[in-house]
């Protein structure tokens, strides 16, 4: 303490010795809030055109599952008649009709719903799975972390597609509920069961860098449990690359979905997806290439919504991979 | 500062100290870690007490075990590669290492808690910090999340935050390395602890704000009647806030007493080196005076006292006395005057000049 602060001090702090005088250090208080990690991620999203095109997509995409007549310009998917069939597109009818006579738009516009529906419920399936399996590897280490990585590289071992086509086979005969009735819940849990692995050594990643931090040992100093530790401190922590991880999923899944539905496992007639207007249309591809192109077009643009939000998002949270 | 008014009722399930006794025990702790390289004796029987309301200084270099024997204490050793290898840790009379992990868990916090070197990274950063210091009463006791943060800004007032009601929601990197500090230490203090550990506390803060923080920690010790384990290499803060010390070397306890005892007149050679190596105001433009060489690899300590090698008053061979060969016969920690213990042959030599 220089001569000049120690005369600045109130007498009456000298006399009872308490000098350092730190009442009311008033210039502690920081005014401009200082910028966190969301906040930061924000203010680069909002410069990324990436972002805004993805978002752009994927609120469309959104809103015709959610609401398609909005979108199916007044049509019926299912009123159909022969007489229309396999019409090219025209100003009234903008994606033509299939081989049915049903109006295509209304058709296409229809399978949004449970294109999304899938691959968000196989996203929520495989972030389950994995973090939880990720987050007790990480966290626990040793003869858990061994078996449970040894589990995920022998799913690792398993194609997607393949392993995912295997169960839906043999789903309709193992009489379990939601798998035997070929339905979106069956492909979802073919999709996570199969595609949780990446998820899985992602969070198992984060939650090893994260465990060794300070504040874990100072919370368990504190008395926090194991399970505290985990799910409040450690799994929070962890978190940004696995929503980054995610959101490029959803586009894989729903693109997975219509693989699996051309090939003929996955949702079956009257089901209304593009997977299988894709495959009615392929027999067609001459006559009537528009019953291919416009669910392949749309089914590209959604996966591309996804995708290309996924990686606006990698780009704002992770401050290393920005060019 | 006021006295302990607004002040939160310790925990039931802790009882006052049912003993007379000192409220935290440490005999013989020995540590190592099992690395691929060999075993790492960290620290090897180290026995020393906290009573209510005493500051005892840990005092020693990096590596000399007194930040793990702290976290032996805390049950935060990384365990493995760190191993317990013997003694016990009495808390109120109660061996904490005999305890179930439960147990265990039930007293840190209320019953001894600890704050760390360097609070930035003590802190997670993705919550408030009011929630953090809140989280110990809804984790213990399970207060209601509103009534929480209510304490949390109790706190904040006695840790002397300005406008701590309007703070209680920012985030830690909004906090100056010293008023993260006090975040710190209203955590470690929301419960009311009986003993409190400082590893470090001021090491990582510029030395007013060091001065502020001791201050602090001071007037609350007085305030609670806690015991303190201050654990720092920072011969000032030593001197300023401790009742007794203990040095630390090579693992083990090579000295202790009260601080003017063993700041005016040490009985061990290494305590000496370090006297000598405070820089003299009065020297100043002359040279500074070191321990000659390096402190040991805790994996080779070596024989007889460790510190043999660089001690200026090392005996061996024909001038040693019998059984008191520096090279081959390890001083035990024994008392060499009232209320003074040290580890060295010749102790006696030293304090009588």
């Amino acid at each position: 303490m220089t001569d000049q602060q120690e005369q600045s001090l109130d007498p009456a702090q000298i006399e009872t010795d308490v000098r350092t005088g730190l009442g009311v250090p008033s210039a502690e208080v920081t005014e401009g809030r200082q910028n966190s990690l969301w906040s930061d991620a924000w203010g680069q999203l909002r410069r990324n055109p990436l972002f805004w095109i993805g978002a752009f997509l994927g609120v469309f995409f959104v809103l015709m599952a959610i609401f398609p007549s909005w979108f199916a310009r007044g049509a019926d998917p299912r009123s159909c008649s022969l007489t229309e069939s396999k019409q090219p597109p025209s100003s009234a009818h903008w994606m033509g009709f299939d081989q049915q006579g049903c109006d295509y738009l209304a058709n296409v516009v229809y399978g949004a719903r449970t294109s999304l529906t899938i691959g968000l419920l196989s996203v929520i399936g495989v972030l389950l799975l994995g973090v939880i399996i990720g987050a007790v590897a990480g966290y626990y280490g040793g003869i858990a972390d061994s078996l449970l990585a040894r589990l995920t590289d022998i799913f690792f071992a398993l194609p997607l597609i393949l392993g995912a086509l295997i169960l839906l086979r043999v789903g309709p005969s193992t009489g379990l509920p939601i798998l035997s009735d070929r339905g979106a819940g069956a492909v979802a849990i073919a999709l996570s069961a199969f595609g949780w692995m990446t998820a899985m050594r992602l969070v198992r990643s984060q939650v090893i860098a994260v465990k060794s931090q300070d504040y874990v040992a100072a919370a368990r100093a504190m008395g926090a449990s194991n399970f505290r530790i985990l799910t409040r401190h450690i799994l929070p922590n962890a978190v940004a690359p696995v929503l980054v991880y995610s959101t490029i999923t959803v586009g894989v899944l729903i693109a997975a979905e219509a693989t699996l539905t051309y090939l003929g496992v996955g949702l079956q007639r009257p089901a209304i997806s593009w997977g299988l207007q894709i495959e009615n249309g392929q027999s067609l591809l001459r006559t009537a290439p528009h019953l291919v192109l416009f669910p392949s077009i749309i089914l590209s643009l959604t996966v591309m919504a996804f995708i290309m939000l996924g990686d606006a998002l990698r780009d704002a949270l992770d401050p290393r991979q920005r060019s | 500062m006021s006295s302990s008014s607004g002040y939160i009722s310790s925990t039931p399930a802790l009882e006052p100290n049912p003993t007379a006794g000192p409220v935290l025990e440490v005999e013989d702790l020995h540590v190592e870690f099992r690395t691929r390289n060999g075993v790492v004796n960290a620290v090897n029987g180290i026995s020393y007490s906290v009573d209510q309301g005493e500051t005892l200084a840990i005092l020693g270099e990096s590596g000399s075990g007194k930040s793990v024997s702290a976290q032996a204490i805390m049950g935060i050793l990384d365990s493995p590669p760190a191993v317990i290898t013997g003694g016990g840790i009495n808390f109120q009379g109660r061996d904490i290492l005999k305890m179930d992990e439960e147990e265990q868990r039930q007293i840190r916090g209320p019953g001894i808690a600890m704050i760390f070197q360097d609070a930035l990274s003590a802190l997670n950063p993705v919550y408030s910090v009011g929630f953090q210091i809140g989280e110990m009463f809804r984790a213990h006791r399970g207060t209601s999340r509103k009534e929480a943060k209510q304490h949390a800004i109790e706190l904040m007032d006695r840790v002397r935050i300005p406008a701590a009601a309007r703070r209680v929601n920012d985030y830690p990197h909004q906090f100056s390395g010293g008023m993260r500090q006090r975040v710190m230490i209203a955590m470690a203090l929301a419960l009311d602890p009986r003993i409190l550990i400082a590893d470090e506390p001021t090491t990582a803060l510029d030395v007013t704000v060091q001065a502020q923080v001791m201050d602090l920690l001071k007037d609350l010790q007085r305030d609670t009647g806690m015991g303190l384990i201050l654990i720092t290499h920072d011969l000032g803060v030593v001197n300023e806030v401790a009742d007794r010390v203990a040095v630390m070397y090579a693992g083990r306890i090579v000295e202790t007493g009260t601080v003017d005892d063993v700041f005016t007149r040490p009985a061990m050679p290494y305590t000496v080196g370090l006297m000598n190596s405070i820089p003299q105001v009065e020297a100043k433009g002359g040279r500074l005076k070191p321990i000659i060489g390096q402190p040991p690899n805790l994996a080779r300590i070596p024989s007889g006292c460790p510190f043999h090698p660089r001690c200026p008053m090392a005996r061996t061979g024909a001038a040693a006395a019998p059984d008191r060969d520096c090279v081959a016969d390890l001083p035990p920690l024994r008392v060499v005057t009232v209320g003074r213990e040290a580890a060295c042959h010749y102790s006696e030599e030293l304090l009588n000049g």
